[in-house]
Formats: C-alpha cells, structure tokens, sequence
C-alpha cells in the first residue's frame, strides 16, 4: 500500500481570530497554527493501514507546513513533500498544485482530513479525486483494504452510516473519530530528522474565487448571568424555578 | 439566470433542504428560471412535489441511480447541465451534497464554493459563508466559470413562495461504470438512554477536558434530574458513548432545558439543539457562537460554576 496523506498547517479556531486592516483577510497574529486536526486522524489511519499491509505513507503539504510536515514525520510517515505555493483560500489552488507535486508518485490511496478547520470548504480532497479521475468517498469513519479495494464506512446525519467498497486508487477524507490519534514521541521525533523532506515546486495560475470581505457575524446575544460562581448558581436555580424546571 | 437546484431524497422522502434550494433558486433567477433536478429510480411523486417550487423539474431516472453514487450523480448530472447551461447549480450541504459536488464542479470547469449561507446575484455573484467554524463570515465574488456550483446550508433559506411549473423527463442515462459501489445503510447504534426523549439535557464539550471529568456533569444531571449528552469530540474521544452526541451527525433533541457546558456552538452542534425549549449555556469565551442561541449565559470556567450548582441543587433537595 502506498499511501498520499494530505496535511495542512492550518489556524486553530479556538485562536485569537481578527480581521485584517484591509478587511479582506485574517489577521495572522494571535493565530495558532497546529497540524489540521482531521489530517491528523489522515495520518493516523495511512500509518495503521501501512503498520497492516507494509507499503509507503508519503505526507504532502501545501504553503508553509514545515512544523506540520515534520509532525507527521515524528508520527510514522515515511517522507514528505511540501509544495511551496502560497495555497490562499481558493481551493482549486491547492488541488492544482498536489495534483502537479504527486505526478510521478505511485499510489494506492490517498488520504486527507474531511475539512480543513480554518476554512471549513471540505473541497481539496474532492477536487482533487475528480482532477485525478479516481473514486472518492467523503466523512470516512472505518477504512479495510480488501483484495485490492477499499471497504469504507462514510457518515451520514443522524447517526446513520453508509457501506461502500472502491476500487484502488482512491481518495478518501476523513471525518473525525475514526480513530484515536498517536502522540509524537521523542523517538520519533530524533527519527523524524532524518527524513526526507523535499520541496516540489509547482506553478499555479488564476483561480476562480476572489475575497470580497471577511467580518465579523452579527449575534444575537444571550442575557449574561454574572457574579460568583455562588450568585450565578443562584441566580441560576432561580430562573429554573420560575420556569418549573425545578 | 437560470438556477438549478439539485434535489434530494433520504429514506423515501423528498428532504425539505430540496425546498431550501428553490426558494434560494427563486429569489435569485431575476428574469430567469428556478429549475430542479431529481435524480432516483421511481421518483415521479417527487417530481411532482418539487414542481410546486419551480419553473421545470427534470427528470433522470435509472434502476442503477435507485442509490446514491456520486460517480453516477456527477456523471447525469454534467450531461444536463452542459446541455442546459445553467448559471447557477445549488447543492445541499449534506453528506450527499458535500461530497459530490466538487467533483461535478471538476467535470464541469466550475467554481465551487461550499456551505454558504447567503448568495448575491445582483452585481456579479458573490456568495457568503462562515469561517473558523462559525467565527467569521466571508463574502466571496465568483470571477470566472460560466456555470458555478454552490452547497448550501440547510435550514437557512426557509422562506419562499410557491410557482407552480412542469415536469419534464430529461431522458438522460448513466454512461459510466462507477467505481464505487454502494453496499448497505448502517442505523445508527441504540444505547440505554435516548437523549432526543429527555427533559432536561446537561451538554458537555472539549471544555470539560478529560474523561474524569464526565463526573462532575453526570453529579449536575442527577441533581436536577436529566441526562448527559455531549459535542462530537467528547464522543470522538471515547468519553461518551455514540448515541450521546448531539447535532447534524447525532441527534436532534428537544428538551425544556438544553445546558450546554464548555461547547463553542459550532453550527453542526447547533443543528442538534436550537429547539430546546430553554438554553443555558457556560463558556469562558465571551464571543464563543453558542451565546448566539442560548437565552442565559455565563461567561466563566465550568469547573467553577458546575460544582457550584449541583452544591445548591444539593442544598434544596436536603
Ligand atoms: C460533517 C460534520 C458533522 C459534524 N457533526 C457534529 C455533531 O453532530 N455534533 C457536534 O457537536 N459537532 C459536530 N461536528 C463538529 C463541529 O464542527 C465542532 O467541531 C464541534 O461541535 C465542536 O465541539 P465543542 O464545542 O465541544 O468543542 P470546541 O469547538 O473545541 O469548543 C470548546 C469550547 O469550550 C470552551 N471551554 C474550554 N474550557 C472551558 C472551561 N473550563 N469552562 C468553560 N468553557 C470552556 C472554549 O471556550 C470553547 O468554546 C461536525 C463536523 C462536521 C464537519
């Protein structure tokens, strides 16, 4: 098995998050960039699937994903490639470039977080798959390589699920929770040092999207219930009673 | 503009996101047309319905699309459309939706953008959408493509009007064989408590932290009579079981009183519980969306307030 997983250096939503002076974009300081965390489950599941079936895992990031790349590196993948084009918020952007970066790479499958959570536009994988002409499968929750396909469990609402089986190659996202992630250790993070890590230049034209203006939501917003933990119990217990609740 | 709206069927049923997508469609068509597409095996009932909403419904029927393949839908689907041209495709932002989408956009050379919850067409087309999970919105123009291809978020465009057209067999087959094929539905797993019945909910997020900490909210369910339910990443890690999850992918609930403790708001949560009768929630981050829905809210550390509460509770009780 030889498997592509896709990784972004992405900002943490639970960051401090403001927009720009020129309204167009998200100021990057008080961001905190961290391993996407749906790739992270990517990874996780393309090194179980090569701890299963022996093979490759080659992780690739777009922009600056040196710290990310690494990451997955110290967490058991084999080589990486970063493609050093500036990935932006258009989507296709960043499909072209993978598209171009993996071209004389062999593969079975190829892996990527469901979304990423910056951005939320669950588009990279997809496009990708459908630039590539390979079957796709979106929300993955169980993954079993069997004679040569691919046996997967997608999500669905409401607790539902849906089975279906791909030929190989293909592309799967991931959706949260279809395993449990390892930590990095200090082994492999020495291990990780001597790596592969190679850049791939590609070029990137025009793209079909342009930021118009980036704000923030106007909220409506809950009636706050203040003082100590004590008074707000109180005043807590209080609404409660008045409504029956207790 | 002539808009398409791209419908769908769950489980026998035409979902009411179908509507969405043509009262978006109709505010929008201008001197053009609100069209839909139902694509299925037996789907005239379907049709019928979603008539209603639009100026045409197409047609594409086949045994081989009486289950959702995305192979299949990107595949009928560019067939009409590079025949019709729309200028707008609407999409759900389902599992569905969100997953062929894309792909179709591939086929058809079109932008895509995913999850809006606001389109413009009146000075070129620019649609909005959330970012950073709810905590900001971005208006995006379309520069280029001559058809583009949205997914739209459900439960936004609720209001419209009823048109009245026809229905029409677009006489389209399938002309690929997929690669991917359908095998079965699996339900979703039953435990020993259905949240979606309960009273009173007590809801934790990634702010209660650990697994340890499930206690301290089992202690205030108990106090006031409820039960625990939980965000997806406390059922991601393992510290509450499947069916305690509450939103878009687990269940919707109902109760007369939703505590939503250390969760942000995100709107696949907020799926699950913006019903609730009463909504309280506790979050240490002044500007976390879940204030957004909640009627009270404090601001402050769960492992303040919480223990607190049940101390009260505890005192009442006797
Ligand atoms: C296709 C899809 C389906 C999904 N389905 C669901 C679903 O069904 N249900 C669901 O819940 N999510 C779902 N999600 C995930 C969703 O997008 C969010 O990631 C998730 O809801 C966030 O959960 P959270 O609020 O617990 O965690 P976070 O977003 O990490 O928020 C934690 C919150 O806790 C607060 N906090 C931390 N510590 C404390 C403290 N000590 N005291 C008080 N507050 C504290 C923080 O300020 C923060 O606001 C889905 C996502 C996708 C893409």
């Amino acid at each position: 098995m030889n498997i592509i997983v896709l990784a972004k250096h992405a900002a943490d939503p639970e960051s401090e998050i403001r927009v720009s002076q020129d309204g167009k974009s998200v100021d990057e300081r008080g961001l905190v960039f961290d391993i996407n965390d749906w790739d992270r489950y990517a990874v996780e599941e393309a090194i179980r699937l090569k701890e299963e079936h022996g093979g490759e895992v080659v992780v690739v990031g777009v922009g600056q994903t040196e710290d990310t790349l690494r990451k997955c590196l110290a967490m058991g993948a084999d080589r990486a490639i970063k493609v050093p084009v500036e990935p932006g918020m258009d989507s296709y952007q960043t499909a072209m470039a993978i598209k171009e970066a993996i071209s004389g790479e062999k593969f079975d499958l190829i892996l990527a977080g469901l979304m990423s959570q910056d951005y939320n536009n669950a588009l990279v994988g997809v496009l990708l798959a459908g630039m590539l002409d390979i079957p796709f499968a979106t929300a993955v929750t169980s993954i079993k390589v069997e004679d040569g396909k691919v046996k997967i469990v997608r999500e669905l609402e409401g607790g539902f699920g849906e089975e279906n089986v791909l030929s190989l190659p293909a592309l799967l996202t991931v959706q949260s929770g279809i395993n449990e992630p390892r930590y990095v250790s200090i082994m492999g993070i020495k291990r990780a040092k001597s790596k592969e890590l190679k850049e791939v230049s590609v070029s990137v034209e025009g793209g079909y999207t342009e930021i118009d203006r980036i704000y923030t939501p106007p909220v409506k917003k809950a009636e706050l219930i203040e003082g100590s933990p004590e008074e707000v119990a109180e005043k807590l217990i209080q609404i409660l009673k008045d409504r029956g609740l207790i | 503009m002539r808009v398409f709206a791209v419908a769908e069927i769950k489980f026998g049923e035409l979902d009411p996101v179908s509507i969405e997508l043509l009262n978006l469609a109709n505010s929008i068509k201008g001197d053009g047309t609100a069209e839909a597409v139902v694509i299925g095996n037996g789907i005239s009932k379907y049709a019928e319905e979603l008539a209603k909403y639009a100026d045409r419904v197409w047609k594409i029927e086949d045994s081989s699309l009486e289950n959702y393949n995305p192979e299949l839908y990107v595949d009928v689907l560019s067939q009409l459309f590079s025949k019709e041209k729309p200028d707008i495709v609407l999409v759900a932002n389902s599992s569905r939706g969100s997953e062929f989408a894309p792909a179709l956009a591939t086929k058809l050379n079109a932008p895509v953008i995913t999850d809006i919850v606001g389109l413009d067409t009146s000075n070129g087309i620019k649609a909005t959408r959330y970012i950073f999970q709810g905590k900001l919105l971005v208006d995006i123009l379309v520069k280029d493509g001559d058809t583009s291809v949205f997914t739209v978020r459900q439960g936004v465009f609720k209001e419209g009007s009823e048109v009245g057209g026809e229905v029409v067999d677009a006489g389209i087959k399938p002309s690929v064989t997929p690669k991917r094929e359908f095998s079965q539905i699996i339900e979703p797993e039953v435990g020993e408590v259905d949240i979606s019945q309960a009273d009173i909910i007590v809801s934790v997020g990634r702010g209660i932290e650990d697994a340890s900490n499930i206690e301290l909210a089992e202690e205030l369910a108990d106090a006031l009579g409820g039960v625990v339910a939980g965000s997806r990443p406390v059922i991601d890690s393992g510290w509450l079981p499947k069916d305690r999850q509450v939103g878009i992918s687990g269940k919707t609930v109902k109760p007369k009183l939703y505590l939503a403790l250390g969760i942000s708001g995100a709107f696949q949560h907020i799926m699950g519980m913006k019903d609730s009768e009463l909504i309280i929630a506790v979050n240490k981050d002044p500007e976390a969306p879940i204030f957004g829905v909640a009627q009270y809210g404090i601001v402050g550390d769960i492992f303040e307030i919480v223990p607190a509460l049940v101390d009260k509770l505890r005192e009442i009780k006797g």
